[in-house]
């Protein structure tokens, strides 16, 4: 890995009662596509918040670029672009001009055609911010992030709330971003984001970091099982599933059961026998390989959109 | 300075998009000059010009109420934020509001200077130089007020409900609804603790008995330096985000702010002049208006 520029060490916030992060550490090299993935609540939103200099951390240090996000001032404000979680521009500025508003902040000299062009903006280059859509205002935050060329892109959300058909669009802007180089730090609660775009993720729960690796290292921990989630028309005790045939793994999960198996046919057999000795229903069976959500079910009992 | 020169174009360009502005800025006023030119200066004569300085005022110290609201928005619905990650401080976004607050109160005192020379048959303009100057700085002034209340407010609501605390205290003490000496005595020594009295005695010297800059050195101190020190102030509390909350050290800021205003109005209080020359300008415009006019001073 080449040389970090981003690190972060030991990072603790509070708000009030709740503690928010609770020593979180991870560093991020040039040009990597780095996620942080976890529930809402989890204590993603306070790490790049503190990273982009929007927040003061109550401990531990934040380095981007090698600068301070509290102090560092205008260079490190050249240095990073974001795109926050809930941010706005007012209602009558018109889509070309908050690209010219921002370069001429930055001091940048842009190519308002060519930026246009390349978020599919260039129709609505004269209309108001407040008639844009939402996938039409989140590229523009977007490219207002990029008007300056910055070295280190933090992307909060990107894609939260957004139809599947925009997902897709911002998923295809942050793979151009990575063919650049850039270095991208997003945070995601979306499996599928952070397996198809990231490099590396961290899994955030609760303000602690409770594990990190490419999604490819993450997933072995699940490797060699089989994902076999049923629903039941009674609850069963997962102790009882635990020792069928070929299960490694047995929790409730939303109200649903979720099996991890080596040996699948063989299991779905024995539990379907061990259910009709119960007196119980099998309502649905799904079976997939195993996801990120899996690693973090196995991690924490939950699902991440829970 | 650059980076302030930008926002003010910014909002500039906002604000004319914007219907208020022409509304707030030089519609209303404009009513409010007709309709009291109608009911205490009909005919023309002194009586208008002791109306346009109260009209004047008032178009001034409506730099409070839009600049306060406008921070308070931005704030909540998120501008700010997106504005904290550019290289720029609150200093700049507070001198972009005033700027661009200030060159927008231009054509509407032009506007009302216009009317009341030209249609509303004012018999005098005044000392121009001195109108302006005090306008400006008075525009000046109340806006930095404005951003003090957009700083410690923490809502929209909140911002509105000390918004009209503030403004009824100056409309009615300061001279504009009621002619200061029309004010029982007590009230006219409060009314010389506000920055508004002196925007309005000072435009009604510059315009009825032309006084020029140099002898408006109270009302320039005044209102220069309750914008330097209300600035000050709102630098020390500027928030971005509406979660913020204002520390209660600022909130001290914000009543060492109110020290010179005291220092003012003891000063003026125990001097005596200005509620005086209030009474002589009052007494002497009314007296000098035609016999056709009626008598009554504006209320």
């Amino acid at each position: 890995m080449s040389e970090a520029i981003v690190q972060v060490r030991d990072l603790t916030k509070r708000y009030g009662d709740v503690e928010a992060l609770r020593g979180v550490s991870f560093e991020i090299a040039e040009g990597e596509v780095f996620g942080l993935l976890g529930p809402n609540g989890a204590g993603k939103t306070s790490t790049i918040e503190i990273l982009e200099g929007m927040r003061r951390a109550d401990g531990g240090t934040a380095r981007v670029s090698g600068l301070d996000p509290q102090t560092g001032g205008a260079a490190f404000k050249r240095s990073v672009g974001a795109v926050l979680q809930s941010t706005s521009l007012p209602d009558k500025l018109r889509v070309d001009e908050s690209l010219t508003l921002f370069a001429k902040l930055y001091g940048a000299r842009v190519d308002r055609g060519a930026l246009l062009r390349r978020f599919g903006l260039e129709e609505k280059r004269h209309a108001f911010y407040g008639k844009l859509s939402g996938g039409q205002k989140q590229r523009l935050a977007i490219a207002l992030a990029l008007v300056h060329e910055p070295r280190v892109v933090f992307l909060d959300e990107p894609t939260a709330g957004l139809d599947p058909q925009i997902r897709r669009e911002i998923y295809d802007i942050i793979e151009e971003l990575r063919r650049e180089k850039k270095t991208v730090l997003l945070t995601t609660h979306y499996i599928e984001e952070a397996e198809r775009l990231c490099d590396r993720v961290a899994i955030i729960d609760h303000g602690n970091l409770i594990a990190l690796g490419t999604p490819r290292e993450l997933k072995q921990r699940s490797a060699g099982t089989t994902r076999i989630e049923v629903a039941l028309s009674k609850p069963m005790d997962t102790g009882d599933l635990r020792s069928l045939e070929g299960v490694t793994d047995c929790r409730d999960v939303d109200g649903r059961t979720v099996l991890h198996s080596t040996r699948p046919p063989q299991t779905i057999v024995a539990l379907v026998k061990h259910l009709e000795n119960s007196n119980n229903e099998l309502q649905s069976l799904e079976i997939a390989a195993p996801s990120l959500e899996d690693v973090f079910i196995e991690l924490t009992g939950r699902r991440l959109r829970e | 300075m650059s980076h302030a020169w930008t926002l003010t174009l910014f909002r500039l360009r906002l604000a004319m998009r914007n219907r208020a502005f022409l509304i707030f800025g030089i519609i209303i006023p404009l009513a409010f000059l007709f309709l009291f030119c109608a009911v205490f200066a009909r005919g023309g004569g002194p009586a208008v010009a002791y109306v346009l300085a109260s009209v004047l005022a008032m178009s001034v110290m409506g730099s409070f109420w839009g600049l306060s609201q406008q921070l308070v928005m931005f704030r909540e619905s998120g501008i700010l934020r997106r504005f904290r990650l550019a290289p720029l401080g609150p200093g700049t976004m507070l001198i972009s509001s005033i700027f661009s607050n200030l060159i927008l109160m231009v054509p509407g005192i032009a506007a009302e200077i216009a009317v009341a020379r030209w249609m509303l048959h004012m018999d005098r303009v005044g000392n121009l130089l001195s109108v302006f100057v005090l306008s400006g700085l008075g525009a000046v002034t109340f806006a930095t007020l404005g951003l003090v209340v957009a700083s410690v407010a923490n809502s929209m609501m909140e911002t509105q409900v000390i918004n009209q605390l503030l403004w009824l205290s100056f409309i009615l003490l300061s001279g504009v609804a009621i002619p200061l000496p029309s004010l029982p005595g007590w009230l006219q020594e409060v009314a010389l603790f506000l920055p508004a009295t002196y925007l309005v005695t000072g435009l009604e010297r510059a315009l009825i008995l032309k006084v020029p800059l140099s002898q408006l050195g109270a009302e320039l101190a005044s209102l220069g330096g309750s914008a330097l020190l209300a600035f000050f102030v709102c630098q020390q509390i500027f928030r971005w985000e509406p979660e913020e909350k204002v520390p209660r050290q600022a909130k001290l800021w914000v009543a060492a702010a109110l020290i010179p205003f005291l220092l003012l109005g003891v000063w003026e209080s125990s001097r005596g002049g200005r509620l005086a020359e209030a009474r002589s300008i009052l007494r002497n415009t009314f007296n000098e208006r035609p016999a056709q006019r009626d008598a009554s001073p504006p209320r």
